[in-house]
């Protein structure tokens, strides 16, 4: 199939759903999180703001210690990445390193806050006339307002926006299937906040010049999907359309939801707008409604606090900076076997080392498991080839072939197996029998074929410049060589005159001396 | 006040399974077979899989203590136990104890852990370690005993323990006077020697479809193989492809000649092709990875089994079509590998 018949199936998107391979179905667990509404949590004493909350480089301060700052007041500037803001009005306490949740385990430079809980907001620039307003204006207030994916990936949402608009995309797809278990903080910010949600996929809609909306919702979503529905039919928005997806881990995946949609795959090292879509999380959906209607910035998001490990789980709004230990507190504390602390969901979330880390932009869920959750770690077993890890992989790749060939450096092989094409979801860790780290061996085999990648590069450049240098020195050589030949030349013609010269002098003088003589002898 | 707590690596679920529960799924699998083999056969075939286990245990012991690994956890795999379990179904029941040895000697200590150990080996142990003794020691590899319903003399326990550890047979006319021709024996004697497959198979060893007492055998054993199959614990790909080959390829011959050739059931339900189909050509270890791959290493299985039983030198070809298939199983994979995602 062409490229344009491509984009043509996926104009069709949602009209009927389809399968994509492997996956696995996972117990949900989603339910005991979603048993009461979601509040704040009090104000908690001290708020801890990473500066690297997005897919990019580190934010630079634009606050110092000891300043008094406002709520929504820019703390940290990045460009061209988004812009982190203070999620209260207080006082900053320190710029220092702490651990800033983030899946390398390392602490990294935050913004130390203390709240004066006067909740001072700066002076908002709402965009009141949307509708009118240029799709240029809309994309620099989400930057702005420091508007990242919030499904996870935290990728800055203007430069999506914009790309999606550049490459002219036709469908906005707004991911709201959660698929991995016990993260329930889409579901009740869909069952909760549906309008905002609608308008959100408006305002995209219009910043990317798409022509429909598609809302994927899981199937088990219950309430959810006459919720948008009725709020979609409100705004009078025919464009946009709520489907139900079957709940296959990792549906809710970027490439296995385009797929399930329309069919297609997403072509390798591609992107959606290849397809001319672009998917966004549901919650960025309702932080780009604010922060277009109303100005506010991204200094909130919805969390999941659920698991084992917690006395209550439930859904907080919660703000950007809150050390999670201060969540824990807010539902009842810990469970006395609480053994491991996730941030995000059983499948791909980072175990954090100590509960002062605080929630960012990224943080959908924190997960407290108990030591009967997690069972010891058991001995990994050489791979017996049961093929079980391909069987389930989403990508259709061969993992055990992958894992070897990484175990082995065979790196070139390894590329053809498609290594960059894993998405890194954990379904073959979690069926392996040998209890494999498969998705570590993964991630360690990306880095290295990154920095090999580098290697090449700078191995390629040194060799330029090698070649530069030698053929340099060639010329200098060349040329010297040259003015050499040239100067004995000169040389050799001066020295050959001169004898000409003393040829010619002597040749005289001789003459001389015999017209010299021959008068005398006369 | 902050806690700390451990950082084990995603996925933070408890596993699904281990290689130890796999491979006693497939021995549960093999029950109900080694029930029915025991009920037609006599009680020979249960001391020849003690016999293999402990040897195979053993020798697995030594390797793995001369190699510096640990005996936990690879000695409670079952791996080995599985492989015993295979190779002593393909013996004759009362074979001689030293035969399980040899066997699992080559099977452990050569086929497998001179290969790298479990998950490493390019051959199926227990094949290599059938075939090592079947080219041994011929004569004692094909001595087998009728079924129970059609023989003089059924060996009690002690009888068989007598037999197995002595080799000598408690019955007048010693070995030759209790053995018989297995089926498929005398049915590649029979055509060889230009009778029509009807008149020979009229012979009582012969059941309805199969040799008597052998297809039930085989039914049992497809049993387990569904069950497998229904746990997922294999694919279907290597069976139906072994099945299906035989049937794909013996039908015309069949129906182009039915005096001379055996009709496709004939094939299946004889000798050791549905435990082959559902147990030991869906090893895994030296199998083919994708399910393409799965589909032509069966149906290499398949033929090349048929083949063997047609113009080779044996009347069941089916281990040699095994070990076949293991030498092509990487080239197969080669050429076999899935198109990923978006390529
Ligand atoms: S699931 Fe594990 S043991 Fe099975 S083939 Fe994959 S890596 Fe090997
Ligand atoms: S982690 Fe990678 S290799 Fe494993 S199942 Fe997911 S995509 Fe496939």
């Amino acid at each position: 199939m062409s490229q344009a018949d491509q984009v043509e199936q996926a104009r069709q998107a949602g009209r009927r759903t389809h399968h994509f391979h492997g996956g696995l179905r996972l117990r949900h667990n989603k339910k005991i999180s979603c048993q009461n509404p979601v509040v704040p949590p009090p104000l908690p004493e001290l708020l801890v703001v990473p500066l690297l909350q997005h897919a990019g480089d580190f934010a630079e301060p634009s606050v110092s210690d000891g300043e008094k700052v406002l709520k929504g007041q820019v703390i940290g500037q990045c460009q061209p990445c988004a812009a982190i803001h203070s999620p209260v009005s207080g006082v900053v306490e320190a710029i220092e390193d702490r651990p800033m949740s983030h899946p390398s385990g390392q602490p990294g430079p935050c913004v130390v806050i203390r709240p004066d809980g006067q909740e001072q907001w700066v002076q908002l620039n709402p965009i009141k006339d949307w509708l009118e307003a240029s799709p240029e204006i809309l994309i620099a207030q989400i930057q702005d307002c420091g508007i990242a994916g919030l499904g996870g990936a935290v990728f800055p949402t203007h430069a999506k926006t914009r790309d999606g608009r550049e490459r002219q995309i036709h469908t906005l797809i707004l991911n709201g299937a959660e698929c991995e278990p016990y993260i329930s903080c889409d579901e009740m910010l869909m069952r909760e906040q549906p309008d905002k949600i609608i308008l959100g996929a408006r305002v995209l809609r219009r910043a990317l010049g798409a022509e429909r909306v598609i809302i994927a919702i899981e199937d088990q979503m219950g309430a959810v999907q006459a919720a948008l529905t009725r709020s979609a039919k409100l705004a009078e928005c025919k464009s946009i359309s709520v489907v139900k997806v079957t709940t296959i881990y990792p549906e809710g995946g970027e490439r296995q939801l385009i797929q399930v949609l329309t069919g297609l795959e997403v072509p390798a090292g591609g992107r959606p707008s290849d397809l001319g879509m672009v998917c966004q999380n549901v919650a960025t959906a309702a932080a780009v409604a604010d922060a277009v209607v109303e100005g506010k910035p991204l200094i909130e998001r919805y969390i999941t606090v659920t698991g084992n490990g917690v006395s209550h789980p439930r859904n907080f709004l919660a703000l950007i900076g809150t050390p999670v230990s201060h969540l824990v507190d807010a539902s009842g504390g810990y469970s006395n076997d609480v053994a491991r602390l996730v941030i995000g969901g059983p499948m791909m979330g980072y175990p954090v080392a100590s509960d002062d880390t605080p929630v960012v932009k990224a943080s959908n869920c924190l997960l407290a498991l108990t030591q009967r959750d997690i069972v010891a770690p058991q001995p990994e077993m050489p791979c017996i080839r049961c093929g079980e890890c391909a069987r389930v992989c989403p990508a259709t790749l061969l993992p055990q072939q992958l894992h070897l060939q990484i175990k082995t450096g065979l790196w070139d092989q390894a590329k053809e197996y498609g290594l960059s094409a894993c998405i890194e979801c954990g379904c073959c860790d979690y069926v392996c029998p040998s209890h494999i780290p498969l998705v570590e061996w993964f991630r360690y085999g990306k880095g290295e074929q990154r920095k090999r990648v580098l290697e090449s590069e700078a191995a390629e450049l040194a060799r330029k410049r090698f070649e530069e240098r030698e053929a340099r020195l060639l010329r200098v050589k060349r040329e010297r060589a040259e003015k050499m030949a040239l100067r004995k030349q000169l040389l050799k013609d001066k020295a050959a005159q001169q004898d000409r010269i003393r040829d010619s002098i002597a040749r005289a003088e001789s003459r001389l001396k015999k017209a010299g003589e021959q008068p005398d002898d006369a | 006040m902050t806690r700390s707590f451990d950082t084990g690596g995603a996925p933070h679920l408890p596993p699904q399974t281990t290689v130890a529960a796999v491979m006693l799924q497939v021995l549960l699998a093999l029950v109900p077979g080694v029930l029915a083999y025991t009920w037609f056969f006599g009680p020979g075939m249960l001391i020849q899989i003690i016999l293999a286990v402990v040897f195979a245990l053993l020798f697995e012991a030594l390797m793995l203590r001369w190699r510096g690994w640990p005996l936990k956890p690879f000695i409670n795999d079952y791996s080995a136990v599985v492989t015993a379990v295979l190779f002593a179904l393909c013996i004759p029941p009362l074979a001689p104890w030293w035969i399980s040895c040899i066997a699992m000697l080559f099977a452990i200590v050569f086929a497998k852990h001179l290969y790298g150990g479990l998950g490493q080996n390019v051959f199926n142990p227990a094949m290599v370690g059938y075939v090592v003794v079947l080219i041994s020691f011929p004569q004692v590899m094909t001595a087998w005993l009728p079924p129970l319903a059609l023989a003089d003399y059924s060996p009690g326990l002690m009888d068989s323990l007598a037999t197995i550890f002595t080799g000598q047979i408690p019955v007048a006319g010693g070995w030759d006077a209790a053995t018989q021709a297995t089926p498929l024996d005398t049915l590649k004697t029979g055509v060889d020697a230009g009778r029509m497959v009807p008149e020979i198979r009229s012979a009582p060893i012969f059941g309805d479809y199969g040799g008597l007492g052998w297809e039930w055998i085989a039914n049992w054993f497809a049993l387990g193989g569904i069950f497998l199959l229904y746990k997922r614990t294999i694919n279907w790909h290597v069976p139906v492809a072994v099945i299906g080959s035989v049937v794909l390829l013996s039908l015309p011959f069949w129906l182009a000649d039915p005096d001379s050739n055996p009709f496709p059931l004939q094939h299946i339900f004889s000798g050791a092709l549905v435990l082959a189909a559902f147990f030991i050509a869906t090893d895994p270890v030296s199998g083919c990875v994708s399910n393409r791959g799965r589909l032509i290493f069966g149906a290499g299985v398949g033929i090349t089994t048929l083949i063997i039983r047609r113009w080779g030198g044996y009347p069941d070809g089916v281990a040699f079509a095994v070990l076949l298939m293991n030498m092509a199983a990487p080239l197969i994979d080669r050429y076999t590998r899935p198109r990923m995602y978006g390529e």
